[in-house]
């Protein structure tokens, strides 16, 4: 393999890891706060990724798509929670698997009512459509170097809120005692909803991302769930440094898998990963609670 | 001396009178479309309380259970496949359409499987095995869809019912549906008395609380392996019986989402009772045949449904039924 080869593979890796740890730092932290399996979080990933294709189509800019699209599965993950969500966490998680369930049908059957079942394909503009040289003769393209930075300036975002602030203090505080911090008077019910809907718009941007490097279509959550879902048991569920480290993990095995096994095993890389460090640690890699 | 009897043992009674006179019924009716349907509700609630058997009873919230149907329905299209092209299977086996031969072979390749998986599930615990039996899951599913050698992604059509010598002829819709019907029944029952054996009250007790179990001697891993293999093993016989029943096997029998749909109808008849779950596949099939007539959008209605069942009915269906006059657990 050549090094150029090796680097735009990397690369690749890094990008769909960026990508994942989108999905992932909000499916862990709810989980890890208001203990809640969330299966509609790859629901969230395809409304993100609508709203951006149609306020692109209305608009014409990617940013003012972006932006919209956040806001849109910010106010939506807020309002489930409240509407439904909520009541569901203190049940069992096979309840909340069933209930999310229930959610992913139907936000798979609202879209292609709404939207029709054919696929669409975001056409970036010209600025973006380009590649650089990282390296003298290796071109690789803007638009996923883009996702990359964007993907570890959230990373870093999410890092200084939740280490730094007093936002970030009362998750921890609420992650690790519950009861405790509701005693000493934070009105926990509103910080829930603000991390539910946070963690559900940064699936969206994750998804207005996706869009155009895959299709937009109905059920494209479904997959990217079962992928971030593995994230998320490889790094400790609740563990938002886990999930990062488990996003590039199983990026960059994903993609060296594809590029380097035969087909039949390539499509198993991140599965037989887990399947092993399970083995090897029932808890995952950094287990949030002791 | 008066003593009442249990309404669900009415219920049992006029259930098994309905299930028999369903063919002759539906035939005088001229629909013979609900045969195949209500044969279809029966494989169904076989893999429903094959699942029950871990879940309800075990507490192994499996994720990954259309895997082993998925397995048991492929050995059936995979000897078939041979069968009708005159090849070799591996080089070496011929392929074969008997029942006899398949039927079981079905059961152990799926048992086999389930054994495998089980050995390192159900290690972890809580959402950690509901994500690796679904990890698991999604193994067997991509390495079906890259088989290419029997159809890959598009799948496998069954030239020919499985036989069983000239003792009956599953093409017949008929035989078909008592064949289902006796499987379900039969392997069913035996999963009740699994569940009353000193096995099925260890399973209990593991999902009870293991680790009183394990203090008080019990080598809790090996009953939990055990009863994952039992599992999978008859879903693998429903998967047989779904091959034969739709004559076509495919990569999308094990989709995840076929899984969740076994949860939602053990959860949905009510868990840990068998029946339950078997009624619960009725339930779901039904509600799927009846909304799909009514929209082709059906699943916007069954989702909000799911969440409201969820909700409001803890126990599932069974759960609702008025008990007896005496404990029936």
């Amino acid at each position: 393999m050549g090094i150029f080869l090796f680097a735009e593979q990397v690369l690749n890796g890094l990008q769909l890891g960026t990508m994942l740890f989108l999905m992932a730092s909000g499916l862990t932290l709810v989980f890890g706060i208001m203990n809640l399996v969330n299966l509609a979080h790859g629901s969230f990933y395809m409304m993100g990724a609508y709203f951006a294709a149609t306020l692109f189509k209305l608009t014409g800019s990617l940013v003012l798509a972006a932006a919209g699209a956040f806001v849109g599965v910010l106010v939506l993950g807020m309002a489930l929670e409240i509407a439904i969500l909520h009541s569901f966490y203190r049940r069992d998680h096979l309840d909340q698997v069933l209930a999310t369930f229930g959610m992913i049908l139907f936000f798979n059957e609202l879209v292609r009512m709404v939207w029709g079942p054919q696929a669409y394909f975001l056409a970036l503009p010209e600025a973006l459509n380009g590649s650089v040289e990282l390296i003298p003769g290796a071109p690789y393209p803007v638009y996923r170097l883009i996702v990359i930075v964007v993907g570890l300036i959230v990373a870093l975002g999410l890092y200084l809120l939740i280490s730094r602030s007093r936002i970030g203090m009362l998750i921890r505080a609420g992650a690790s005692n519950r009861t405790m911090i509701e005693a000493l008077g934070v009105n926990i019910r509103v910080l829930f909803t603000v991390v539910f809907g946070l963690g559900a718009a940064l699936a969206g941007l994750a998804g207005t991302m996706a869009g155009p490097l895959l299709a937009v279509q109905v059920g494209m959550g479904d997959s990217i769930l079962i992928t971030t879902l593995v994230v998320i048991v490889i790094g400790g569920i609740g563990s938002v440094r886990g999930a990062f480290l488990a996003s590039l993990l199983v990026g960059l095995s994903d993609t060296f898998g594809r590029m380097l096994l035969p087909a039949s095993l390539a499509e198993m890389t991140i599965y037989i990963l887990m399947a092993v460090i399970l083995y090897r640690r029932p808890q995952g890699l950094f287990p949030a609670h002791g | 001396m008066a003593k009442s009897i249990s309404p669900r043992a009415v219920l049992g009674l006029l259930l098994a009178l309905a299930l028999l006179a369903l063919p002759p019924v539906a035939l005088s009716l001229g629909e013979p479309f609900y045969i195949g349907l209500a044969s279809r509700m029966l494989v169904f609630a076989l893999a429903a309380m094959s699942l029950d058997l871990i879940l309800g009873y075990g507490g192994l919230v499996c994720f990954g259970h259309a895997a082993f149907l998925g397995v048991g329905a492929y050995v059936v299209g995979i000897l078939g496949h041979h069968a009708a092209e005159q090849t070799l299977l591996f080089g070496i086996l011929p392929g074969t359409t008997s029942g006899w031969v398949t039927w079981p072979l079905a059961m152990l390749c799926a048992g086999f499987m389930a054994f495998l998986i089980g050995l390192v599930s159900v290690r972890t615990q809580g959402l950690y095995f509901i994500m690796i039996t679904l990890a698991f899951a999604q193994m067997a599913y991509f390495f079906f869809v890259t088989l290419k050698g029997y159809g890959g992604d598009d799948g496998l059509s069954l030239s020919q019912r499985s036989t069983f010598s000239d003792l009956v002829s599953l093409r017949d819709k008929t035989t078909f549906y008592y064949v289902a019907l006796a499987m379900a029944v039969l392997v069913g029952g035996g999963l009740v008395k699994v569940t009353r054996s000193r096995f099925g009250m260890v399973l209990r007790g593991i999902k009870e609380n293991e680790r009183r179990m394990l203090h008080i001697g019990i080598p809790t891993f090996r009953y939990k392996v055990a009863a994952f293999t039992l599992a999978g093993a008859v879903a693998g016989l429903a998967g047989a019986l779904l091959a034969n029943q739709t004559n076509f096997v495919s990569p999308a029998m094990m989709h995840w989402t076929r899984s969740g749909e076994l949860i939602v109808m053990v959860i949905l008849g009510g868990m840990g009772s068998l029946l339950g779950p078997a009624a619960g596949a009725v339930v779901f099939l039904t509600l799927e045949e009846v909304l799909s007539a009514y929209t082709e959008h059906w699943q916007i209605i069954l989702g909000p449904l799911l969440i409201l069942v969820v909700y409001f009915a803890r126990q599932g269906l069974y759960g609702m039924l008025p008990r007896g006059g005496r404990a029936d657990r």
